[in-house]
């Protein structure tokens, strides 16, 4: 894998990426890779794919009732930054 | 008189008979954690002046006569699973200061069936590891012997029962992680059914897979907790809707009868001979018990592994994106824009197992990779599937 492509998939990932660091992504996900490459050599020519293990399993539906109390101060409480029950972010639009 | 040897089934019993209080068993397993923590790193928080008030809660409910076996019990939860107004760390440096505003339903469960939190247990960050070396708050040493691993990712809970910190402590299992350290640390360990216990609360690893179960000293401890901690949420959406079996009743069950199936493959290369001796004799154990033992043959069981690796990496990476230094969690210091918030405050807040797993899984789910690895993974997963199920119509437990 290419130096170019390790930072194309940090930046997917969103994850901060030193030059330094981009080698040992290419190792690692090489030997990775090539560990999961003996997939390749099961024969799942008409198999479906399992996406869960709950065979059957149907999302439930629950009644349109208020279940929940207002509790943002509490949840807000862990936030980095908040003002006015808003979370803040660098300015997004000029 | 001596606690802390004691099984959780025989302190159920001392408290029931008025023989020590809560708050003694809870006093001693705190001095203990104390003295043994500084080595073992077993724990990331301990909770004493909670735990205090909860037994001496559980001590006035047994005075009056009531509560069930677990009233009064002490336990340590894996950093895992969500804590009201206790920090919940995931063994992470991204959720160092995070205190949850809200219980697991294990957590609560356990609760209202009297339990005592004594603390949260070391692990593997975000639960990825078998180690126990790759938590921000260093590694969990085996409380055999100090220079090995305890095994991981639930490393710090299979720790603090075996070095009888307390009776029973909880745990997560996505791909080994409540089994091996177990294994190497030489307690039960107890991984239920996908489905059987509620995964709210319990922070998402790789959500097709995640479960939580227990480490306990005995077979019988584990059904006691188990039978608290399991059960329908409405919460989970992955809950299944079934009653929840007496498992204490169970254990009386008599194995005369019982189908053991073997695993060829598991036999055959990579096992210690003297693990190999270990589990012959086992065995013979359960034949003299009157169960049966029958050889079976999963012949695509080598490729579990490579299937998990593709699997567990892509729900990762897809259940971490919610870590993005906004609501809560790590932030990056002075972001000069949102990109450059969401990518320091990841870069800096996951750890280096983490970061190779959220790229793998990023990797195999992006565009012109998707059908030869994670679909590709999907269908082996399905071949796998099929094979226990032919083999649980031959045998009722496979060993």
């Amino acid at each position: 894998m290419k130096p170019e492509q390790i930072a194309s998939i940090a930046h997917l990932a969103r994850l901060s990426m030193d030059e330094a660091e981009i080698p040992r992504y290419q190792e690692t996900l090489a030997s990775i890779l090539s560990f999961v490459g003996d997939l390749e050599r099961a024969q799942t020519a008409g198999v479906s794919p399992m996406a869960h293990p709950l065979p059957g399993l149907v999302q439930r539906l629950r009644a349109d009732v208020v279940t929940e109390t207002d509790a943002h101060e509490l949840y807000q409480a862990n936030a980095p930054q908040v003002a006015a029950s808003l979370y803040l972010v660098p300015k997004v639009i000029e | 008189m001596t606690l802390h040897t004691r099984s959780l089934a025989q302190l159920a019993a001392g408290l029931r008979a008025r023989e020590f209080s809560s708050v003694e068993l809870t006093r001693t397993l705190l001095a203990r954690i104390e003295a043994h923590q500084p080595q073992l790193n077993a724990l990331i928080s301990v909770t004493g002046p909670q735990a205090l008030q909860a037994a001496a809660a559980a001590d006035g409910v047994l005075a009056r006569g009531g509560g069930g076996p677990l009233t009064g019990i002490p336990l340590v939860h894996k950093d895992i699973f969500c804590t009201l107004g206790v920090r919940t760390t995931c063994g992470s440096r991204m959720l160092d200061n995070f205190v949850s505003p809200y219980d697991a339903t294990v957590v609560a469960k356990l609760k209202a069936s009297g339990m005592v939190m004594l603390g949260k247990a070391n692990m593997d960050e975000f639960a990825m590891g078998s180690s126990n070396e790759t938590s921000y708050y260093g590694p969990v040493r085996n409380p055999w012997n100090h220079k090995l691993v305890p095994g991981g990712s639930s490393g710090g809970s299979a720790a603090v029962v075996a070095a009888r910190l307390a009776p029973v402590a909880s745990a997560t299992d996505t791909g080994g992680s409540i089994r091996q350290p177990a294994a190497l640390c030489g307690v039960t360990g107890f991984k239920p059914t996908y489905g059987r216990v509620s995964r709210y609360g319990m922070i998402a690893f790789a959500s097709s897979l995640d479960q939580g179960g227990t480490l306990t000293v005995s077979a019988e401890d584990a059904a006691l907790v188990l039978r608290a901690m399991a059960g329908f949420d409405p919460r989970d959406s992955t809950s299944v809707e079934r009653p929840v079996p007496d498992y204490v009743a169970a254990l009386e069950q008599p194995l005369a009868g019982l189908k053991i199936g073997l695993l060829k493959e598991f036999f055959e290369k990579g096992l210690d001979p003297e693990n190999e001796r270990c589990v012959r004799a086992a065995l013979a154990v359960y034949e003299k018990l009157g169960a049966t033992l029958v050889e079976v043959s999963l012949p695509n069981l080598g490729l579990s592994v490579p299937a998990y690796y593709v699997v567990a990496p892509a729900e990762c990476s897809s259940n971490l994106a919610r870590f993005d230094g906004v609501r809560f969690g790590h932030r990056a210091k002075d972001p000069k824009d949102l990109m450059d918030l969401y990518k320091r405050s990841r870069g800096e807040g996951f750890g280096a197992e983490v970061k190779r797993r959220i790229m793998t899984g990023t990797y195999v789910l992006s565009a012109g990779y998707y059908d030869a690895f994670y679909l590709k993974a999907q269908k082996v997963r399905r071949l796998i599937a099929n094979e226990f199920e032919q083999a649980f119509a031959q045998v009722d437990v496979l060993m």
